[in-house]
């Protein structure tokens, strides 16, 4: 009972101390009436009786405040008085209290984007049960160069088979649907999963309605079935349960709808639509081979198993594989990665110099208020010695001081979590390839992190000016109150030093800055091997549905290029399959009939391209040798390819290779009898930061890829060809989706997304931090002009030049511009090392970014000291030798 | 003025305790009864009996109300809680203990 009273009792004291205070005020006024009446009726007089008893009760301002020290949360409101004073102080100057928030903001905004980021992408668990045991799976060579491939259908059936390392793997496969419209809805190209059917069951997920997939439906002779995505359901379906049952038609071919799953599930990604067995999907030919590497694996490991165990057992498998298959691309190893690294891993690198960036960034916001708060503790100096003096303990001084900097510091954080906000608005729509950009927000965990981060910030720069004062000074301070030079010396000192360690800093960002700069510069200026300006990319799945046959897809898009040619502005038009700086999409191994057969085990292996006659044209991939494709080579005449110069030089070396046969495993009729190589054409690039692979061109016209781009080469503006070309698409097939539309130069854009984004990002946090050390010489030599000025008054007065007063004062203020600069390019080099990953072209001891680096830095640093410098020079001795 | 010793402190929230016991009263009423009880003997020091008070408020021994006193102002009167009654029963059996203590080692002779 009595801890129930006593919590009452606090909560009262926290919630009503105003009216306590004001009780016990009335409380003690009794008291003392009490005794003045007695006083009175003993026979006193008033005045008399009045100070008797104020003489007997003591000094009631006393006795309030001892039984207030009595109360709970005593402490809690000495600190808030410290608050509010410190406020006031703030509020006196508000100049510099703008100014220090507005930097602190500047300087917590960035580092709580980043971490926001970091935590959302790299670092917070995926929302599956037990997601510590998720792993993804890849095939891999012994040798260690390759170690990320995809798994084969074959690979899958046998890991599945024999390993037991697993509760169990499943597989996905990511493709477009044409989902047909029905009852007044347009038709659309829905992203979609092939997967097994036990994907859902590894996740740890079922269906929010209806049900997931059971090993019956994932046979190739199942009745086809569907899983919708919740967005899916809601957006198109209306979010009506009647949908299960029903019947869609995707690529022209009905599907049972069987389930929805539960609105949290978006893996791999948010914009997959709907599921589709895998097994049903695929023939079981491609879902038994060995070579055909297209799935995605991920599997569960049993509670105890370690990656490396389960790692051991792959290999295993897959060497015995190997020796089955020894002809062919069958891998003979095995990797595994954690299921969060599998989708990130990629990033981390950019991710984390990003973060540490903007630590850096924070780093020297704080330097840079403990700078000013130095040089306020200086002028403050009087202040705090009358303080001390009068009994004001140092713990309470520094308490003040700290308390100060921290009100400071909360305050820029507010402002920083607002820029945190925006910044983080800005990033997501500007990096649309990160992974799992929906799950960046700003949670509970960012905002504790932002709370601490303010806390440090706010502690360490009010700790360093406040232990930078000591008693000693104090009774100096006090002896020199009436001159004002000569002092601070220790606050000038500090000062520099801080400043120094600014301008390191600062020179850090500003290398690493410049290294990706030149990066990305090196990465926009390769020449891919194609043209890159005005051309414009659709791409188009035709469905399998209603274009069985190879003549069906080639009329469609002969006529396609036939009208689109038509249209006014389009310079040349074309069809592929493979648009240069887009990756890598498609390899396929192959013999060259007039060379003698391979040692076992060997093949050879090109990217597979596809492309009609005018591509090479509207691409403007000039042809080297022979002839390109002629318009009449379509289905079962189609049998000659072409290839880039790259394979010329790998695998034909010093022969001619026009008259070659080429044989392989590709649709091509005849490709199994030897394909003749009519032509040679230059290199184009499959990634901007690769080298050329050796390519073989197969004739589109062949009939065999439904999917296909459709390449514009324009005269004016790209994107104005975008919607007619889209209409003529669509009179000729009213059912089609188009997917993509990007100009080329888009495209490369994208590919070149990250390291343009770091480099931007990295070159503004540096000119930032460039800004505030500016400042900061600025501020540093205006103070030591005003401490001196009596000094450079009586020089002046003695015969001193100008320019020699304005040389001694620039050179005071340079010295720690020049001592960071040294600190800050030692580093550099260091950290240089640590981003050589993120280098393409560019050395990591790059002279020339040093250079300008250096030069960058001397010249503000000369800007910033100018001014006070010429002022001190402009003293005029009479006036400031009256100071004293 | 000053803070009362150890000793004064503890013997302070006993008297209040016992003073209480009987009746509610103000705290003035309580300093009074305190002197006349002990004969004049113990002024209670009026800088200490108001924080005394107020502690012993916050850990619930005793707790106050505003009522109307005998002169008509408004003052607030303290009374014993039932955690009170508790601790004035082994506060006083503290001090018998101790004062026992005390006169067996002041009277040996």
């Amino acid at each position: 009972m009595r801890w129930l009273h006593k919590l009452f009792m606090q909560c009262q004291m926290l919630i009503r101390r105003g009216r306590a205070g004001e009780q016990l005020q009335d409380e003690l006024q009794f008291h003392l009436d009490q005794q003045i009446a007695e006083n009175e009726s003993a026979g006193m007089d008033p005045d008399e009786a009045r100070s008797a008893a104020l003489r007997s009760f003591g000094n009631p301002t006393t006795l309030r405040d001892q039984a207030r020290d009595t109360w709970s949360w005593h402490g809690l409101e000495v600190f808030l008085s410290d608050v509010r004073f410190g406020i006031r102080t703030l509020v006196r100057t508000p100049g510099f209290s703008v100014l220090t928030i507005l930097v602190m903001g500047l300087g917590i905004g960035a580092n709580v984007a980043l971490f926001t980021v970091v935590h959302s992408v790299l670092l917070k668990p995926l929302p599956f049960k037990d997601q510590d045991r998720l792993v993804r799976l890849y095939e891999a060579n012994s040798k260690g160069t390759f170690q990320d491939n995809v798994l084969a259908g074959g690979t899958f059936a046998s890991w599945q088979a024999q390993a037991q390392s697993f509760e169990g793997i499943a597989v996905e496969k990511g493709i477009d649907y044409n989902l047909s419209g029905s009852g007044g809805q347009l038709p659309e190209l829905a992203h979609a999963q092939q997967a097994s059917w036990n994907i859902f069951q590894l996740l740890g997920v079922d269906a929010a309605t209806g049900r997931v997939f059971l090993p019956n439906d994932d046979r190739r002779d199942a009745n086809p079935t569907v899983v919708l995505n919740w967005g899916m359901w809601k957006r198109r379906y209306g979010g009506d349960p009647a949908v299960i049952g029903k019947t869609i038609l995707l690529d022209a071919r009905p599907f049972t709808v069987i389930g929805v799953l539960p609105a949290w599930f978006n893996y791999p990604d948010p914009k997959v639509q709907l599921w589709t067995p895998i097994y049903h999907e695929r023939s079981p030919e491609v879902m038994s081979m060995h070579t055909a590497h297209n799935l995605d694996a991920i599997a569960r490991l049993r509670p105890g198993v370690t990656i490396d165990q389960a790692t051991a057992e792959l290999n295993t498998i897959q060497r015995q594989i190997r020796r089955q298959f020894p002809v062919g691309p069958v891998n003979d190893a095995a990797n595994i990665r954690p299921i969060l690294d599998a989708e990130v891993f990629r990033l981390k690198a950019g991710l984390y110099a990003m973060f540490a960036a903007t630590g850096c960034l924070l780093l020297i916001a704080c330097l840079n208020i403990a700078n000013l708060l130095v040089a306020r503790a200086a002028t403050r100096r009087k202040e705090t010695a009358v303080r001390t003096a009068l009994g004001g303990s140092r713990t309470r001084l520094i308490r003040g001081q700290v308390i100060e900097s921290v009100v400071l510091s909360v305050a820029g954080g507010v402002i920083g979590l607002a820029l945190a906000e925006i910044a983080l608005l800005w990033l997501v729509h500007a990096r649309q390839d990160i992974p799992r950009a929906d799950s960046i927000h700003i949670d509970g965990v960012v905002v504790l992190f932002t709370m601490g981060v303010m806390l440090v910030c706010g502690v360490v720069a009010g700790l360093i000016p406040a232990l930078s004062s000591n008693d000693k000074q104090i009774l100096r301070t006090l002896h020199e109150s009436s001159r004002s030079y000569s002092s601070g010396q220790g606050g000038v000192r500090l000062r520099r030093v801080l400043l120094g360690l600014q301008v390191g800093l600062t020179v850090v960002l500003l290398t690493s800055a410049g290294l990706l700069l030149k990066t990305y510069s090196r990465l926009r200026s390769v020449d891919v091997g194609c043209a890159t300006h005005d051309v414009l990319t659709l791409e188009i799945n035709l469905p399998k549905g209603s274009y069985k046959i190879p003549a069906q897809v080639v009329t469609f898009y002969e006529q396609l290029v036939a009208r689109v040619r038509q249209l006014p502005g389009a310079q040349a038009v074309a069809v592929g399959t493979v648009l240069p700086g887009e990756g890598h999409q498609r390899d396929d191994v192959f013999t060259i009939q007039e060379h003698p057969a391979l040692p076992k085990g060997q093949v050879l292996d090109a990217s597979t391209y596809f492309a009609d006659p005018g591509y090479f044209n509207a691409m403007q991939i000039p042809l080297l040798q022979g002839r390109l494709f002629d318009a009449d080579e379509r289905l079962d005449r189609g049998s000659e390819v072409i290839v880039n110069q790259d394979f010329v030089l790998q695998f034909l070396k010093g022969e001619n290779p026009l008259g070659k046969h080429i044989k392989a495993d590709v649709e091509v009729p005849g490709a199994d009898k030897g394909l003749e190589i009519v032509g040679v054409v230059a290199d184009t690039l499959e990634n901007v930061s690769g080298t050329p692979t050796p390519t073989v061109y197969y004739p589109f016209y062949s009939g065999t890829q439904r999917s296909g781009i459709l390449v514009i080469r324009t005269k004016q503006a790209p994107s104005a060809l975008a919607l007619p070309a889209q209409r003529a698409i669509a009179g000729i097939d009213p059912g089609l989706a188009v997917a993509n539309v990007f100009t080329m130069d888009q495209i490369l854009g994208k590919s070149t997304v990250a390291a343009s984004f770091d480099a931007t990002l990295l070159l503004a946090f540096a000119f930032i931090s460039l800004f505030l050390a500016a400042i900061g010489l600025f501020g540093v030599l205006s103070y030591i002009v005003a401490q001196r000025t009596p000094e450079i008054g009586i020089r002046i007065a003695l015969g001193a030049q100008r320019q020699q007063v304005m040389r001694l004062m620039l050179r005071d203020g340079l010295q720690p511009a020049f001592s960071g600069l040294v600190l800050g390019l030692i580093a550099s080099t260091g950290v240089a090392q640590l981003i050589r990953s993120m280098l393409y072209g560019t050395r990591a001891l790059d002279p020339a970014v040093y250079i300008l680096v250096s030069a960058t830095l001397l010249v503000t640093a000369i800007l910033a000291c100018t001014l006070p410098a010429w002022r001190a020079s402009r003293l005029d001795p009479m006036t400031a030798l009256r100071m004293e | 003025m000053g803070k009362p010793n150890d000793l004064v402190q503890g013997t302070l929230d006993l008297l209040i305790l016992k003073t209480l016991s009987i009746e509610g009263r103000h705290g003035w009423a309580i300093a009074k009864r305190i002197q006349q009880i002990s004969g004049e003997v113990l002024q209670v020091q009026q800088g200490s009996l108001y924080p005394a008070l107020h502690r012993l408020e916050q850990q619930g021994w005793i707790k106050a109300k505003w009522a109307e006193s005998e002169t008509g102002r408004q003052a607030k009167f303290y009374s014993l809680t039932a955690a009170g009654r508790k601790q004035l029963d082994s506060e006083t059996t503290h001090w018998a203990r101790l004062s026992e203590a005390i006169n067996l080692v002041v009277q040996e002779s």
